[in-house]
């Protein structure tokens, strides 16, 4: 798993708050820990960790938004963004390594999302919410629409290589498992680093008082916007590294039930711990298998049931059975 | 002596009532200035156009000979005004540290990605700020739970913590016991220090601290200037004894 679980994940509550070396000797720990693990978990359980990161990733990106207020109900169009723009640069541009691939997904959703970004800082609560669907349902026609992209199908990709090396069949899961663990703690950590920073203090206070931030001085808008782009970056990372881990591009990436899955674990894990959002992402991922296997209609229903657990009983996430109360 | 702010003609209304009309003001660096007036008299229409909250619909506001009446409040700011509020805007679910934490960052321009918002230096210069208006016991606490007084006196705390040449409090002991007007006006005064050069313009309708604090006192009604002058001079004008302190009316 790629979760990041740092003691200074409640770091202004922890007093001097989280120093950058902490958070990189936790998340150097967490990855190593994770990619240890992997050597003896099965590949159905890799495979679903993948998977979780990957999704994980894009919720991070709507945790981002939560702590300036504002939830994004779009952000399957970055993911789709991101896992479409690997999946070309593998099959048309020849690019096959998996961490250029990734990167690139990341790099495109974030340029693509950059031109909206002025425009939907200027939004809060349902209006903000309803633009960014609309801009991932508008995604999600083109995609359907484009035989060049594989129409509604979408279309496969080969194995990728990592660092010029080419992976055998018996270990590419492994690797592209921990080429996830890798992307996620990185993503943790800086998310982290990031939200102790001055830029993440002012993201709290705008989502508590905006005038009063214009009138210290501060750019709102500008906070909110950048907040965006970040969170177009993380998705497009994680679309990115889903297709890696699937093989596979089709629209439901942008389709709007994937982007309510992604506030769904967003949800789940609150906006106090980055670790969280992973561990919730896993957690969805496990209870979606289980659940599938074993009530294939009604699958849906147990997730519905336990998000309303959470929601009733750790009103804060599942992060707050680890931060403390007053952690941000 | 050049002066710090000047208004000229400026006029403001919204449908038939007038907030603001043919107002002429000059203010200079390091002036203690009182606006008084009964409600509606238009002394916080007056705050909010000097700090781009509302744009006059006549007339210019300069600053330092540059008109500022179309900017936008953060430009404003950026020119060296600050302003405090009648109800304290401060950001409930922080601490009071953590508010003035926030107050110091949104100086720079350039936010840091990277830079933790808490490191020794900016703590030291949080808790330095909060010291000054003795409100250090109250650092740890969330600002949601602080009582009204300590609120005001962080809400102009952080409008200071810029060091604004020009700094505009809008009724700073309105909602504060009689007892604590004054020791808080002392804090706020004190906290400016001697000899420095803001220039402090406030709302109020407590005749005692206007005639304690001001050394300049402007006297408005339905939008326009009725009084302008030193305490004692203003105060006893037939205009402010009728409009604003009632004591004609009394008589």
């Amino acid at each position: 798993m790629s979760a990041v679980p740092l003691p200074s994940m409640s770091s202004q509550a922890a007093g001097a708050g989280a120093s950058a070396a902490r958070v990189a000797t936790a998340a150097l720990v967490c990855a190593a820990v994770l990619i240890a693990a992997g050597l003896f978990l099965p590949k159905w359980l890799t495979f679903l960790v993948t998977m979780a990161a990957a999704n994980g990733l894009v919720s991070l990106g709507i945790v981002v938004l939560m702590r300036g207020g504002v939830v994004a109900f779009g952000q399957g169009m970055v993911f789709a963004i991101g896992g479409y723009t690997a999946a070309l640069a593998f099959n048309k541009l020849g690019i096959t390594d998996a961490l250029g691939l990734v990167l690139a997904g990341g790099v495109a959703a974030a340029l693509v999302a950059a031109p909206f970004a002025p425009l939907l800082s200027r939004y809060r609560g349902i209006f903000f919410a309803m633009l960014t669907l609309a801009l991932s349902m508008v995604t999600y026609g083109l995609l359907m629409k484009l035989a060049v992209l594989g129409g509604s199908d979408g279309f496969n990709t080969g194995r990728p290589t990592l660092l010029g090396q080419s992976l055998p069949d018996a270990r590419v899961g492994y690797i592209v498992y921990c080429l996830a663990v890798v992307v996620s703690t990185l993503a943790g950590a800086l998310a982290r680093i990031y939200f102790d920073s001055t830029r993440g203090l002012v993201t709290l206070a705008v989502k508590e008082n905006e005038l009063r931030v214009e009138y210290l001085g501060g750019s709102v808008r500008q906070a909110m916007a950048v907040n965006f782009i970040i969170a177009a970056f993380t998705g497009g990372l994680g679309g990115a590294m889903a297709v890696l881990a699937l093989g596979h591009i089709d629209p439901n990436f942008s389709y709007w039930t994937t982007s309510g899955e992604f506030v769904f674990v967003a949800i789940l894990a609150g906006p106090q711990s980055i670790a969280a959002v992973f561990v919730s992402s896993a957690v969805l991922e496990v209870v979606r298998s289980f659940s599938s296997s074993y009530f294939p209609n009604t699958w849906q229903l147990a997730l519905g049931l336990f998000l309303l657990f959470v929601i009733r009983f750790l009103p804060r996430g599942l992060g707050s059975l680890w931060t403390k109360g007053n952690a941000r | 002596m050049t002066a710090l702010l000047q208004a000229r003609g400026v006029g403001k209304r919204f449908g038939a009532v007038v907030a603001a009309a043919d107002i002429d003001i000059a203010i200079s660096a390091g002036e203690r200035v009182a606006l008084i007036g009964s409600n509606g008299a238009g002394k916080t229409t007056f705050v909010n156009m000097i700090t781009g909250y509302l744009k006059p619909d006549v007339g210019r506001i300069e600053l330092d000979g540059h008109d500022i009446a179309a900017l936008h409040p953060r430009a404003i700011m950026r020119m060296g005004v600050a302003r405090s509020f009648q109800i304290p805007q401060l950001y409930g679910d922080l601490t009071a540290l953590e508010n003035m934490l926030v107050a110091n960052a949104c100086e720079d321009r350039h936010l840091s990605f990277w830079q933790a918002a808490r490191r020794p230096a900016a703590v030291d210069r949080a808790r330095s700020m909060l010291q000054r208006f003795s409100l250090a016991e109250h650092e740890s606490r969330r600002v949601s739970e602080l009582p009204g007084g300590v609120r005001k006196l962080l809400d102009i705390a952080m409008a200071l913590s810029g060091a604004p040449r020009l700094l505009l409090l809008d009724e700073p002991t309105s909602g504060v016991s009689a007892q604590e007007k004054f020791p808080m006006m002392d804090t706020i005064m004190g906290a400016l220090g001697d000899g420095q050069t803001t220039a402090v313009v406030f709302v109020e309708h407590d005749m005692d601290i206007v005639e304690r604090y001001a050394r300049r006192v402007i006297g408005f009604y339905s939008g326009r200037v009725i009084a302008d002058g030193a305490p004692a001079q203003a105060l006893a004008t037939d205009d402010v004894r009728r409009y604003v302190t009632g004591e004609l009316l009394q008589e």
